[in-house]
């Protein structure tokens, strides 16, 4: 059998996202970033990481109390500004990507269920999809820390005792370790759970489409189980389009998490986050002394890594996505 | 057509139900009593304050008991602000949010139509490119940055607007700008994808070689076409913004709807979150409604359907 034309086979979608130039900076960005934020701040010296007398010191100035060079300022507690940022960037991204992968096994497997058993139960499944929208998804994410946060700091700490009197120190240094970010752990489950219901949408109409096209029955007919081909055939086919909404779904969830920091109801002191960070920002913002950098340099770091997030996603969904394609 | 329309209204009122429901059930179950922070916290005066507020009983009887009363479109009272009734609470927070978030739907319907259909028309243009490249950017950033910026840009250097609070017309521009600001840029991106799929289809080039000159075309038959995607994201997002912004509100100190929803979880003031709740989801199924009325009158071919 001759092969078709050059022209009329599909383009190749990592090729077309290689040419989109915005997606491409967004990336070599975010990788920096992240490459940034989980290196650098082990490197710093101590007297960076701790808090000192000199508050609200501007960017670039020499501290009193210890002689360190303080790149982006001091805050109210004399911490480095640009240290913040930094285990900031690991939190805000640290939360963001991993949420944005527990709602998207949710979604995937929600999805996938739905749209390969199709009929009564695939209705049933998306009505139920539907009505979740419905509701405030905010204000679950609130009930949900809520609920789980005093709980999962007791189990923690259960499980701390517990291991110290089995002597499981392992275990033991674990536990205590985990302890303070009880409730990022927490925030990160929250977010999770209620993310997913636009990925199991789009999962479920690929799914309608794959099912029915000839390798799906092929595969059958030579005696596949519907979990074999599910597995087999069309998760491949799905990892683009599971790809791109993930890069859309973290910018989502970092959104998510900013936002109930900004109000208090997320990540507490001493850890921080971007939304934390700027809600320190905004307290002190007047007119008679402008503490600008508090405010500036949060905002500026998080606007541009929610660019590059959203940049590349819409990049890859121009390329992967048949139906968004215009 | 009118099956239809009932079709939808009983299934709103059915998602009205769950929600309200599940907003109980959780509220109810979440560690820590409402009157735990009461002096006299004996036995005997929880158990009384439990008895007073209906609380006493387990959880399904506390729910049952619940339900029964908000069929009778009683919203009973807040425990967190004694003397006051939830619909009280409501009607004295929900005006700031309603100006607010009707001023901020004007804006983003308006101007992202505009705008979209801007970009859809001179597509591959300097304009597509800035608006497109704009949208993108007010999407990603959030309202908590744009807030702070527009008031230290328009209140502390130029001293043109108010900071915060409440009051004018003056009172309202910026916080309805910052709240309107990332849907302005979902309606213009979905508008010009909208405009540009209809500009390719059949009827419109049988339009144009009957002589009707580009923008004839556009306006006489592409929009009301165009406009339907769009139509349908605006219903949810009138519920949304009516229904008071929590970020906007706290950075511009603003008494709205809101706080309501912050506030009354962290008091586990579970009456008023519920009342809240069917505030924001029976705004949900109006628009909801208005959206398929007017599918139906913008649409000629959905009657076919019902």
């Amino acid at each position: 059998m001759p092969d078709a034309p050059e022209n009329l086979t599909r383009p190749d979608g990592w090729a077309i996202v290689q040419r989109n130039r915005p997606a491409m900076v967004s990336l070599v960005f975010l990788i920096a970033i992240v490459l940034i934020a989980f290196t650098v701040p082990f490197f710093l010296p101590v007297s960076l990481k701790s808090t000192s007398s000199d508050t609200f010191l501007p960017p670039l100035t020499t501290g009193q109390e210890t002689p360190v060079l303080h790149l982006c300022g001091t805050d109210k507690n004399g911490q480095d500004l640009f240290y913040r940022l930094l285990t900031g960037a690991q939190v805000s991204l640290g939360v963001g990507i991993v949420g944005a992968c527990i709602s998207l096994v949710i979604g995937t497997l929600y999805g996938m269920t739905s749209g390969f058993l199709g009929g009564k139960v695939d209705a049933l499944m998306m009505r139920a999809v539907d009505m979740l929208y419905a509701v405030p998804r905010i204000l679950f994410i609130m009930i949900f820390i809520a609920a789980f946060d005093s709980v999962f700091k007791d189990w923690l700490d259960a499980a701390r005792l517990w291991a110290q009197q089995a002597e499981w120190k392992g275990l033991e240094s674990t536990t205590r370790y985990l302890i303070p970010y009880s409730k990022i752990l927490v925030m990160i489950l929250s977010l999770g759970l209620v993310e997913w219901l636009t990925m199991a949408r789009i999962i479920r109409g690929q799914v309608l489409v794959l099912r029915e096209l000839t390798f799906v029955t092929a595969s059958r007919a030579m005696g596949q189980g519907g979990w074999g081909i599910l597995r087999k055939h069309l998760l491949p086919n799905l990892s683009t389009i599971i790809l791109t909404y993930l890069t859309l779904t973290i910018p989502a969830v970092i959104l998510d998490e900013s936002f109930l920091s900004f109000l208090g109801l997320g990540i507490d002191d001493p850890a921080a986050s971007w939304g934390s960070l700027l809600k320190d920002g905004a307290q002190v913002i007047n007119p008679i002394e402008s503490k600008w950098w508090l405010l500036a340099f949060p905002a500026v770091l998080m606007s541009l890594s929610l660019l590059a997030l959203n940049f590349l996603g819409d990049g890859l969904r121009d390329a992967f996505d048949p139906k968004s394609a215009d | 057509m009118l099956v239809f329309l009932l079709r939808r209204l009983l299934s709103s009122l059915f998602v009205l139900f769950f929600a309200v429901s599940l907003t109980f059930l959780l509220t109810r179950s979440l560690p820590g009593g409402p009157f735990d922070k009461e002096k006299a916290g004996s036995a005997k005066v929880q158990e009384a304050l439990l008895m007073k507020y209906q609380l006493n009983g387990t959880l399904w009887q506390q729910y049952t008991a619940y339900m029964r009363d908000l069929l009778r479109l009683d919203l009973r009272v807040s425990f967190k602000y004694r003397d006051w009734s939830v619909a009280e609470i409501l009607a004295q927070k929900m005006p700031s949010s309603l100006k607010l978030g009707g001023l901020a739907f004007l804006i983003a319907s308006t101007f992202g139509v505009l705008l979209g259909s801007l970009a859809a028309m001179r597509r591959d243009t300097v304009i597509d490119w800035t608006s497109m490249f704009g949208a993108i950017i007010a999407i990603s950033i959030p309202s908590f940055i744009t807030g702070p910026f527009l008031v230290a840009i328009f209140a502390l250097w130029l001293r043109w607007l108010p900071v915060g609070g409440w009051g004018g017309v003056s009172h309202l521009i910026l916080p309805a700008l910052c709240l309107s600001a990332p849907y302005v840029a979902y309606v213009a991106r979905l508008m010009r994808n909208s405009l540009l799929d209809v500009m390719k289809s059949d009827f419109l080039r049988t339009a144009k070689a009957k002589g009707l000159t580009e923008t004839q075309a556009l306006t006489r038959h592409a929009m009301k076409v165009a406009i339907l995607p769009v139509v349908t994201y605006l219903g949810p997002l009138a519920a949304h913004l009516l229904t008071g912004s929590m970020i906007v509100e706290s950075v511009f100190n603003i008494s709205g709807a809101g706080s309501i929803f912050v506030n009354s979880i962290q008091n586990r003031d579970a009456f008023l979150l519920c009342g809240a709740v069917v505030i924001y989801c029976s705004l949900l199924i109006f628009f909801n409604f208005t959206v398929d009325l007017l599918y139906s009158i913008l649409d000629k071919r959905i009657r076919l359907y019902a």
